[in-house]
C-alpha cells in the first residue's frame, strides 16, 4: 500500500516536473519568434519538410473520408427524402469536426513523430549540445523555427483536408448516387455559416497545431539520448498528441457549440 | 604567468555520486593540456562544466578574468565564441554538407560577405586537409574525417582556445597519427591554448606540454609528460603503462568469489 502510494506520488512530481521543463520550452520557443521573423528563411524550410510533405498523406485521407461520408450520408438522408441536404451534411462535419481533427491526428503521425525523431537524434548525437558550444542557442536556431512551422502549417492542412472531403463526397453524390448538383452546392453554401463553422474550425486546427507541435518538439528536446529513448519519445508523441486533440476537442467543441 | 583558465575547488555532484570532489587545474595560453583518466571519470563533464553547459555545486572555473559561472547568458555566448570544441562524435549537423558546416558559425555570428565566408571555410578546411570534401555529406565521412571537419569548424571564428573531447577514440593508425599531428600544428600556429581529454596515453603523451591525471574525482597527478614517466606512484605507472591489476583492481569490488560460488542457487 505505501508502496503505491510512494509510486503515485513519484509520478505525479514526475509529471508536474516534466510539466515545468515542457512551459519553460515554450517560453523559450516563443521569446524567439521575433528574432525569427528576421531570418524566416529558416521557417520556410521547416514549412516545406513539415507541411509540405505531409500534403500528400492529408489529400488522400481527405478525399476517401469525404467519399465514406457521402455515402453514409446519402445512405441515412434518403430515408427522409432528404438526399439534397447531403452538401451540409457533409460540409457542416467537415468543417466543424472532421476536418481539424482527423488532419491533426496525421499530423502529428506524419510530422509530430518526424520532428520527434529528427530533434532527438540531433541531441542524441551532440549536435544539439554543439550548437550551444558554438554560441548558438539550439531553442533559437532549431525549435522556434519547427514550431513556427507545424503553427502555420496545421490549419492550411485542415482547410484542404475539408476541401478535398467536401469533393469526394460531391463525386459520390453526385456522380456515383445522383444527388442534385445546384441543391448540393446552393444549400451548403446557405447553411455553412463564415463565423460559426469556418472559423471556429480554424481556432480549433490552430489550437491542435500549437498542441502537437509543442508536444513533438518538447518530446525530441527532452529525449533520452539514446536509440532506445528516441524511440520512446516518438512514441509518447503521437500517444500524448492523439489524447490532447481529442480531449481538447470536447473542451473547444462543448465552449463553441454548446449554449 | 597567469593561466588562461583557472579552476580552484571544483565540486560536481550526480546525484548523491561525486564526480569532482575539489579539484584545482591551471591551463596556460599556448599550451597544450592533457585531461587524462580512466573511463567515467568526467572528462568530457569537465569540459561541459568549463563550456558552461553544466553548473558545479561549487568552485569556480575563470576563463581568461570571467568566472563562467557567474556570467549573464548573453556574456557567456559572446565567451563561447572564443572558444572552440571538439565533440567526440564531430556533432557534424547531418542535414548541411562539409562546407555549411564550416560555414555555419560564420553565417550565425558574423555578417561578412559571401565570397569571404568562401575564402575563409577553403583556408580552415585546407588547414586539415580536407579542402576537397567540402561537398560531401556528414553521413559520407569516416570518423576521422569527421573530426576534421569538426576541427575547421571549431577553428572558424579563430578561438582563442580549443577543447578536444577524445579525439583519438576509435581511429585507425594513420588518421590518429593526423589527428595527433593536427592538433599540435594547429595549436601552435594559431597560437591556441588547447585542452585534449584522452585516456589515449602515447598520442596524448606526445603532443601534451601539461597533463593532469584524474581519478575517483581528484587530481591524481600533474607534470610534464617526462615528470609523470618518472612518478613514484603504482596508480600512475598503472595508468600509463596499461597495468590490468594493481591500485585500480582488476575485478569490480565486492564479495569474494569463493563466497559466491558456496552460496549456491539461492543468490544469483
Amino acid at each position: 500500500m505505501i508502496d503505491f502510494i510512494r509510486m503515485l506520488g513519484r509520478w505525479a512530481l514526475g509529471t508536474l516536473e516534466r510539466l515545468g521543463r515542457a512551459t519553460l520550452l515554450l517560453v523559450q520557443i516563443i521569446t524567439g519568434i521575433p528574432e525569427l521573423m528576421m531570418r524566416f528563411s529558416l521557417v520556410v524550410q521547416q514549412l516545406f519538410y513539415v507541411g509540405v510533405l505531409s500534403i500528400l498523406i492529408i489529400v488522400v485521407s481527405g478525399l476517401f473520408v469525404g467519399m465514406v461520408l457521402g455515402l453514409q450520408g446519402y445512405n441515412t438522408l434518403v430515408d427522409f427524402g432528404a438526399e439534397e441536404s447531403l452538401g451540409v451534411l457533409v460540409s457542416l462535419s467537415l468543417v466543424r469536426e472532421l476536418g481539424p481533427v482527423v488532419s491533426a491526428l496525421l499530423f502529428a503521425g506524419r510530422a509530430g513523430s518526424a520532428l520527434t525523431a529528427e530533434v532527438g537524434l540531433m541531441k542524441s548525437t551532440e549536435q544539439l549540445s554543439g550548437m550551444e558550444m558554438m554560441a548558438v542557442d539550439p531553442v533559437r536556431r532549431v525549435i522556434a523555427p519547427r514550431f513556427l512551422a507545424g503553427l502555420i502549417s496545421m490549419p492550411l492542412l485542415a482547410a484542404m483536408f475539408s476541401a478535398v472531403g467536401i469533393l469526394g463526397a460531391f463525386l459520390v453524390g453526385h456522380g456515383l448516387l445522383g444527388v442534385d448538383e445546384g441543391a448540393f452546392w446552393s444549400q451548403m453554401q446557405a447553411k455553412t455559416d463564415w463565423y460559426d463553422d469556418i472559423l471556429n474550425g480554424v481556432i480549433k486546427s490552430i489550437v491542435f497545431g500549437f498542441v502537437v507541435t509543442w508536444i513533438a518538439l518538447f518530446e525530441g528536446y527532452d529525449s533520452v539520448p539514446t536509440s532506445e529513448g528516441v524511440g520512446r519519445s516518438t512514441t509518447r508523441t503521437v500517444v500524448h498528441s492523439a489524447f490532447a486533440i481529442l480531449g481538447l476537442d470536447f473542451v473547444l467543441t462543448a465552449l463553441m457549440f454548446g449554449e | 604567468m597567469t593561466p588562461l583558465i583557472k579552476i580552484r575547488d571544483l565540486h560536481f555532484y550526480r546525484g548523491d555520486k561525486a564526480i569532482f570532489d575539489g579539484i584545482d587545474i591551471d591551463i596556460y595560453r599556448g599550451k597544450v593540456t592533457a585531461i587524462m583518466g580512466p573511463s567515467g571519470t568526467g572528462k568530457t563533464t569537465l569540459l561541459k562544466l568549463i563550456g558552461g553547459q553544466l553548473r558545479p555545486q561549487r568552485g569556480s572555473i575563470v576563463i581568461d578574468g570571467e568566472d563562467v559561472h557567474k556570467l549573464s547568458r548573453k556574456a557567456l555566448y559572446a565567451l563561447r565564441k572564443r572558444m572552440g570544441m571538439l565533440f567526440q562524435s564531430g556533432a557534424l549537423l547531418t542535414d548541411i554538407n562539409v562546407f555549411e558546416n564550416v560555414a555555419f558559425p560564420l553565417y550565425e555570428h558574423t555578417d561578412l560577405p559571401e565570397s569571404m565566408i568562401r575564402d575563409l571555410v577553403l583556408m580552415k578546411l585546407q588547414a586539415v586537409g580536407l579542402r576537397n570534401a567540402r561537398d560531401m555529406m556528414p553521413a559520407q565521412l569516416s570518423g576521422g574525417m569527421a573530426r576534421r571537419v569538426a576541427l575547421a569548424r571549431a577553428m572558424a571564428l579563430d578561438p582563442m582556445m580549443i577543447m578536444y573531447d577524445e579525439p583519438f577514440t576509435g581511429q585507425d593508425p594513420i588518421s590518429m597519427g593526423t589527428l595527433v599531428n593536427l592538433i599540435r600544428r594547429v595549436n601552435d600556429a594559431m597560437g591556441l591554448t588547447s585542452i585534449v581529454v584522452s585516456h589515449d596515453v602515447d598520442e596524448t603523451m606526445q603532443i601534451a606540454d601539461d597533463i593532469y591525471l584524474l581519478s575517483g574525482g581528484k587530481v591524481i597527478d600533474q607534470g610534464t609528460p617526462e615528470q609523470l614517466q618518472k612518478s613514484g606512484s603504482d596508480w600512475v605507472g598503472q595508468f600509463l603503462q596499461g597495468l590490468p591489476d594493481g591500485p585500480v583492481p582488476f575485478h569490480y569490488p565486492g564479495t569474494e568469489f569463493a563466497d559466491d560460488l558456496l552460496a549456491g542457487e539461492e543468490h544469483r
